[in-house]
């Protein structure tokens, strides 16, 4: 038996947690997801202003912090921190923690072939990045270098707490169920805490001390079965309605989860009480992959700004209605072209739209506009129209205090497959 | 009787791109089969209303007493495009559990 863990779901999620992880319990394998779709091009264009960066800034000085800790306890890291520059960031891993062995896995990242892509000739100017999610093998092949630390760069989340039990137990390519299993149990654990009671609709206000919440680790077997469990100690709760709600998170076709390595049937699984904080979960059936591989490209897509007013009883409700009217008229007189204009009113039903139930007359509510556009001088004329409302429009506006909205660029994202074939990966020991 | 959809299921919902999904799960799984005959594909795209501009597709996962919709067209141009404070759909889950379910006397039992 090997024990997996995640410690972080996204980049961002709580720096505690993965010190936690190897510290506070026994540990083989730590892994990272530090990747959304939207983070590859916060990257780029960071590489782009200078070429050491592109990779999640948080690693190296976690790495630091946790060395001497994966040095007394054999534990090894797997994360996909390289984000568009892998190498960049195992150069750093190495200067601050220079006894661990480093390993990179490259190819996922091409950029420099995106003319070969079908459908994004209309795009092609505004290219940002364009990465192949890649699968569990070439991670394998990193952890096969004796490697301390396997850094890659878009792999597949699931990737990340696959490849150890491909490792460990010598799985094969075709033994599809089994493959099957490690990727559920990754899909489990890569969203860190959200299946160890974080986020979790059942019995939520009695979950215990979410404050030192336990994230998740994988007790996996050779035979593909598996226990999802947390740290002896550690806040939150591992139960069938945790694990059940991470299980349905981002799902299409339960019958076909669709990954490099396998395709997935979330139908087969079958969950077991396995004691206190344990989820035992066998039956998980998969078959074979599919020979295409997915590939994400994000592109400029112009500009973005959102900003709110607060008004306060009596009518508020009415008032925020009545400030939005008076926006979308100026909008108008001005002759700005948007893609998109948005109003919502929090407190009332931004979140649940016709689903939401109505009050009498609301205490206080937000009001919150938005606008998208290609011309960004017009998205910056927007952010001047709000806040003159506080003196000019309906009594009791308040909550202007951070002044003008900023205007943020947009980021979009096209999806395309490629011939399994066209991807080549390589491992790089960094010395 | 009418109940509310929450009295007998707890959901999770996400995003892939404008796409979101909403998993919605049985607390007890002797109540599953309710969910399947009463929550519809139909009735979820009327429930949410022009929330949704697409198309809605229900599948079934009886082994966890859960039905998985996705929601096509449903997050205003989705992830980094969207205007909503909602732009990941994360909310969409507890918007489905307002929904009124009709069940028969004894049906709870």
């Amino acid at each position: 038996m090997i024990r997996i863990a995640n410690g972080q779901g996204f980049w961002g999620d709580w720096l505690e947690a993965p010190v936690r992880l190897v510290e506070d319990g026994p540990l083989d394998y730590l892994t990272l997801d530090y990747l959304a779709e939207v983070t590859m091009s916060i990257l780029q264009k960071q590489k782009q202003a200078d070429p050491n960066l592109g990779y999640a800034r948080d690693f190296p000085p976690l790495i630091e912090r946790i060395a001497a800790t994966l040095r007394d306890r054999h534990i090894k890291v797997i994360a996909n921190a390289g984000g568009v520059n892998p190498i960049a960031c195992a150069k750093e891993v190495r200067r601050l923690a220079p006894d661990l062995k480093v390993a990179v896995v490259l190819g996922d990242d091409i950029f420099d072939r995106i003319d070969t892509l079908p459908g994004v000739s209309a795009i092609r100017p505004r290219i940002l990045s364009a990465n192949a999610y890649i699968g569990a093998f070439p991670l394998v092949e990193a952890l096969q270098t004796g490697a301390d630390i396997v850094i890659a760069g878009r792999c597949t989340d699931t990737a990340l707490a696959l490849a150890p039990m491909i490792h460990e137990f010598g799985w094969q390519a075709d033994d599809y169920d089994k493959l099957a299993a490690g990727t559920i149990a990754g899909h489990i654990i890569e969203c860190g805490a959200q299946c160890t009671g974080g986020n979790c609709q059942v019995d939520w206000q009695n979950i215990p001390d979410l404050a030192n919440i336990g994230y998740p680790i994988i007790e996996a077997q050779p035979d593909g079965t598996f226990v999802i469990t947390k740290h002896p100690g550690s806040g939150g709760r591992v139960n069938n309605a945790s694990v059940k709600e991470q299980l349905l998170y981002e799902l299409g076709d339960p019958t076909r989860y669709i990954t490099p390595d396998c395709i997935a049937d979330f139908t087969s699984i079958r969950l077991h009480n396995g004691g206190i904080n344990r989820v035992r979960v066998n039956g998980i059936k998969g078959s074979a992959p599919t020979d295409t591989l997915k590939v994400s490209v994000s592109y400029r897509e112009g500009w973005k700004a959102t900003g709110s007013l607060v008004y306060s009883w009596p009518e508020a409700r009415e008032k925020a209605m009545f400030a939005a009217a008076i926006v979308m008229k100026r909008l108008q007189q001005l002759d700005l072209q948007f893609e998109d204009v948005h109003y919502e009113i929090l407190g009332v039903d931004a979140c649940h739209g016709p689903a939401a139930k109505p009050a009498q007359d609301y205490p206080e509510v937000q009001l919150r506009i938005g606008v998208r556009g290609m011309d960004k001088p017009a998205v910056d004329r927007f952010t001047r129209e709000l806040i003159p409302l506080v003196l000019s429009g309906p009594p009791t506006a308040t909550g202007f205090g951070d002044g003008r909205p900023p205007v943020r660029e947009v980021v979009a994202y096209h999806s395309t497959l490629i011939p399994r074939e066209e991807i080549v990966t390589r491992v790089e020991v960094i010395a | 009787m009418k109940i509310q959809l929450i009295k007998i299921a707890h959901a999770r919902s996400g995003d892939k791109g404008d796409t979101a999904n909403i998993g919605v799960i049985a607390r007890q799984e002797k109540h599953y089969p309710l969910l399947v005959r009463e929550l519809t594909a139909a009735r979820v795209k009327a429930h949410l209303e022009d929330m949704v501009q697409g198309s809605v597709e229900r599948y079934e996962l009886p082994n966890l007493g859960a039905l998985n919709f996705v929601l096509h067209e449903a997050l205003g141009g989705g992830g980094t495009l969207s205007l909503r404070i909602d732009a990941q759909g994360k909310t969409l889950s507890t918007a489905l559990l307002a929904m009124e379910i009709e069940i028969n006397d004894g049906e709870l039992e």
